[in-house]
Order: structure tokens, then sequence, then C-alpha cells
């Protein structure tokens, strides 16, 4: 028990900050950004190569700044050119495997044996006795968290507020929406590549095919937290993204240790719940309707 | 102040539905005027409206604002001069921010400078002073989502955000015309007073012909992408809502086919 607890903390603090990245893109900005996936082996792939060459503190910022090369990518196709948002993370993402084959040398994995990762340093300094691991991941992504929760109440985080609530509105304080949608995407995804880069150094693998369907588990996570927490405000959100992410990979180690369900169909429960939870404003519509003609039915009969 | 020279507008070019929408239209304003502006529905108003505040670019002619060419000037960057209420009340705040977030972000406009600046104490009493000025009780109301509040409430703040630092130029396109008429007189008796507090230029669209005499000093008639009646002074003084329909009539060959206009008090 001890150990699959020990287990889903880490995995929930180092997956974290993709769940606040699509909190930002997808709750704050409402914008569903596919660059997540090709994003998360992005941030790993340049964290883990680093690594290997023997910089894995600088890989860590390096990772994030690549994760917001890809946002700016998607967010100037969408702003200056044109493509419909989904579609721009699409393109991006589709980009982004190749450009994930060469930050990984062109090959589909790379591992890091033998290499000393951020983990392993503070191992051997006796930092966090043997919740080492936990430790990292829990002082990354709280200070990602504090921070992201501190400039949403910056002016250019308000900017970036008000552009997913009203664009007209934003326009009229002279800020150009294209700004804040890039400032927003290039933000998002510098998380997304934090969070491959934890991820990397921690399983001190990464593999080309290891995003798939990071952007629907984070947005899982979202959901989940938002369920357990509500929506009432930014912080709400903030712990929401944070919440959310232990208690999935709560449900995964138990999964994956119980077997009660088996392991491989975790992304179709996965999807299934998204899909559920995303659908439930209009679920519920239906369901009050139907009551309400079966409603109306009943009197008319009488 | 604003100076619109020979600019004209066609939309669709090309199509079936080719409209043009303005034609060498000429307009001068001087600083601290406010100008009413009339005409049916089709006469070019928001044409002209959207080609001030640079919604989109107009075709030909050039339009100067305090002697700068701002011909080319994209709108948000227009828009650190040239404030905008719209008919419609919740399009000019955000709905899920609170009042306070809104009224930082239209203070964004002369705060400019640091991005990372957060609202602080003094901000919080500027805006409360602020609020208590619209007598809606909204200065208790800091910290509610803006989305909580009636249409009313919602145009007065607004109003306020576009005013609050006051802009070079006003452009009020119908902006009470959505709301019951209690609220519509409470919101232009408070337009008309911010205006005159910080003598901001200002043009207004109504379709309130009393309304279009009696508020400002100086009145403009639109018609087909043009303006067909500018009245100011002793002349406009003198004029009854008949005398500016028969002059419609008189200016455009046509008698006016807009009874929202007609029928309005």
């Amino acid at each position: 028990m001890l150990i699959i607890t020990q287990t889903a903390l880490e995995l929930g603090f180092l997956y974290a900050p993709v769940a606040l990245a699509l909190f930002l893109s997808y709750r704050i900005l409402d914008i569903a950004d596919l660059t997540t996936d090709g994003c998360f082996v992005l941030g790993a792939a340049v964290s883990v190569s680093l690594t290997a060459a023997g910089h894995p503190f600088l890989a860590i910022p390096a990772a994030m700044l690549a994760g917001a090369c890809a946002g700016l990518v998607t967010a100037f196709l969408q702003t200056n050119l044109g493509v419909p948002s989904i579609l721009a993370g699409i393109v991006t993402n589709t980009g982004l495997y190749t450009v994930n084959l060469m930050a990984m040398g062109w090959k589909a994995n790379q591992s890091l044996l033998g290499s000393d990762t951020v983990f392993t340093l503070a191992r051997d300094a006796g930092i966090g006795g043997a919740w080492y691991e936990l430790l990292l991941a829990v002082i990354v992504t709280g200070l990602a968290a504090v921070l992201l929760r501190a400039f949403l109440d910056t002016h250019l985080g308000l900017s970036l507020r008000a552009t997913g609530d009203n664009p007209d509105m934003v326009r009229a304080s002279s800020l150009n929406p294209a700004f804040t949608i890039s400032v927003g995407l290039c933000l998002a995804n510098a998380m997304t590549g934090l969070a491959g880069a934890m991820v990397g150094q921690y399983q001190k693998t990464v593999d080309i095919n290891s995003g798939t369907g990071i952007v629907v588990i984070g947005l899982a996570c979202l959901i989940i937290g938002e369920t357990v927490l509500g929506r009432r405000s930014m912080t709400r959100g903030v712990l929401a993204a944070l919440v959310g992410s232990l208690i999935y990979r709560f449900i995964y180690a138990v999964v994956f240790y119980t077997k009660i369900v088996p392991v491989e169909c975790l992304k179709l429960l996965t999807a299934i719940i998204v899909a559920l939870a995303i659908a439930a404003p209009s679920i519920q519509r239906w369901a009050a309707f139907q009551r309400r003609k079966a409603a109306a039915k009943g009197k008319g009969g009488n | 102040m604003l100076d619109i020279q020979h600019i004209s507008k066609t939309f669709n070019v090309g199509t079936v539905n080719e409209k043009r929408a303005v034609t060498d239209l000429s307009l001068h304003l001087d600083k601290g005027d406010f100008v009413t502006v009339i005409g049916s529905n089709g006469a070019g108003k928001s044409t002209l409206f959207n080609a001030i505040a640079g919604s989109f670019y107009v075709d030909e002619g050039r339009i100067l604002l305090n002697g700068k060419d701002i011909t080319f000037t994209r709108e948000h960057d227009r828009s650190r001069v040239i404030g905008r209420l719209f008919q419609d009340p919740l399009r000019g705040t955000a709905p899920h921010m609170s009042i306070e977030e809104n009224l930082a972000l239209a203070y964004l406009r002369a705060a400019h400078g640091n991005p990372f600046s957060r609202i602080t104490a003094k901000d919080r009493e500027l805006f409360r002073a602020q609020l208590a000025q619209l007598d809606m009780g909204l200065e208790d109301r800091l910290g509610q989502p803006v989305g909580l509040l009636s249409g009313g409430q919602r145009q007065a703040l607004t109003l306020l955000m576009a005013t609050m630092v006051p802009p070079e130029l006003l452009l009020l396109d119908e902006h009470t015309a959505a709301l019951d008429p209690g609220t519509a007189e409470k919101v232009l008796a408070l337009t008309q007073s911010i205006v005159a507090e910080h003598h901001i230029t200002c043009l207004m669209v109504t379709h309130n012909m009393t309304q279009a005499l009696s508020l400002g000093n100086r009145t403009l008639m639109m018609a087909d992408g043009g303006i067909v009646l500018d009245v100011a002074g002793a002349e406009r003084a003198g004029m009854t809502v008949e005398d500016l329909v028969e002059r419609f009539r008189a200016g455009t060959g046509r008698t006016l086919d807009n009874d929202r206009m007609l029928l309005s008090e």
C-alpha cells in the first residue's frame, strides 16, 4: 500500500503541470491545445538528451523553453495565419514528431544509464531521505502552481483571462488578443515541457510515443479535480489541477497493482471519463428536457 | 480633433452582396464636441463608427485623430485613445471576472508599463470611489463576478471602464437602446456628466430624435453612406423633430422609413 501511495503521489505531482497547462489553455483561454502530446515528449526528449550530456539542471529550463517555442508555433498558426485552434495544435503536434526524434538524436527512444539526474543528485545529497523523488516533484510542481496562481492576478494574467472570457473587451482595453493568446500558449506549453522534463529524468527514459493521450489524461485530471473542488475561483482551479492529477494517479496505481481493470484498458476508460465529464451539461439539459416533456404529457393525458 | 477625409468602404467587393456602406464621407469634430448621429438602418452609422475605431480599414480616404494619421493603426492600438460602448451591454465586460478585475483591465490603458503589476490597495480605493459615482451600490461588490450584474449595471460599468482613463474620443453606439427606459435614462445622465466632467469629445448614435436634438451641441443625419444633414448652433437650437424629418426629406428626396425613429419619444 505504501508503495502504491508513494508512486501515485510522485507521478501525480510530476504530471500535474500538464493539468495546470490545460487549466491555462482550456479553461482560461478556452482553447483546446492539442500541442500538448508532442510538447510533453519534446520536454522529455530535451531533458533526457541534456541530462545524458551531463546537464540535468540546465535540462529543465531548456525543456520548458522548447515547450514554449512549440506553444508559440501553435499560437502563431492560429492568431496570424488563421488556422483554427484545434487544427493548429494538431499541425504543430505532427511536426513535433520529427523535432522530437531529432532531439533524441534520431532514435525512437533514449535511456539514461548511469547519468546523474536531478533525482539521483538529490538522493546522493541526502535530501528528502527515502522520499527524495516525491520531495523534488512537490517542490518543482508546487513552485509552478504558486507562480501560475500569482501570474493570474497580474495585469497580464487578467488580460489572459479576459481573452478567454470576452475578446472584444480585450481589444477595447488596448491589448492585442493575438498577443495574450501567444503568451498563454507559451506558458501552458512551457509547463507541459516541465512535466515532460521531470518525468523523463524520473523514468530515466523517453520514448517517441510516450506523449500519446497526455492531453486527454491532463483534461481528465483537471475535470476530476474540478468535480471535487468546484470551479469558483482561480485558486480552486489551480488546486483542482493538482488534486485531480493526484487522484488520477491513485486510480491508475490501484488499477496497476490490483488489476481490477486490465491496464491496457485505462486509456479507453480515461477517454470515456473525459467525454462524459465534458458532455455532462448537455446530458443534464437533455435529461431535464425529457422530464419536462414527460410531465407535460402526463398533464395532457388527464 | 477628429478629421475624417473622404473615406469610402465597400463590403463584399465583387460579389452579388457588394455594398457601398460609406461613400466619400468627410467629417471634422472639434475638441469637446458632443455630436449625436441619427439615420435609418443601413445608413452607414455603424460603418462610420467601425472605421473610426479600426474594426476594419477604409478603402479610401484618411482618418486623423489629434493630427495623427490613424488610418492604418490597428484596432487595439486605437483603443488606447478611443473608448467605445455598444448597444449590447454584455460586450464591454468579462462576465466571469470580478468587477475589480474588469476595472483593472480598463485601467491598464493608462497604467501601461509593467505587465506583472497587481491590483494595489490604492487602485482598489480609486475603483471604489469611481463606482460610487454610478450610485448603483457596486462599490461594495468589487469581488463579485460581473456576470451577476444587470444589463444596466453592466453598461454603466462599461461606461466607467471606457472613461476612467479619459479617452480622446468616445464612441457611443446606441449604448442605451437595449436598456429599460428608467435604466436608459440613468445611464444617459451618467454619460452626460462624465463626458462633461472630462470634456471628452463624443460621437453618439441614437434612434431617438428628441434626444438627438437635445443632447450635445451638434447633430448629424446619415443616409446611404453619407452625411445628409449637419446642424449646430442657433440653427439646431430652434429645430423641432418635425423640422428634422422635413430636412431629411429635402436632403434625400425620400421620407424617413424608420418607425423606431419616428415613434420614439
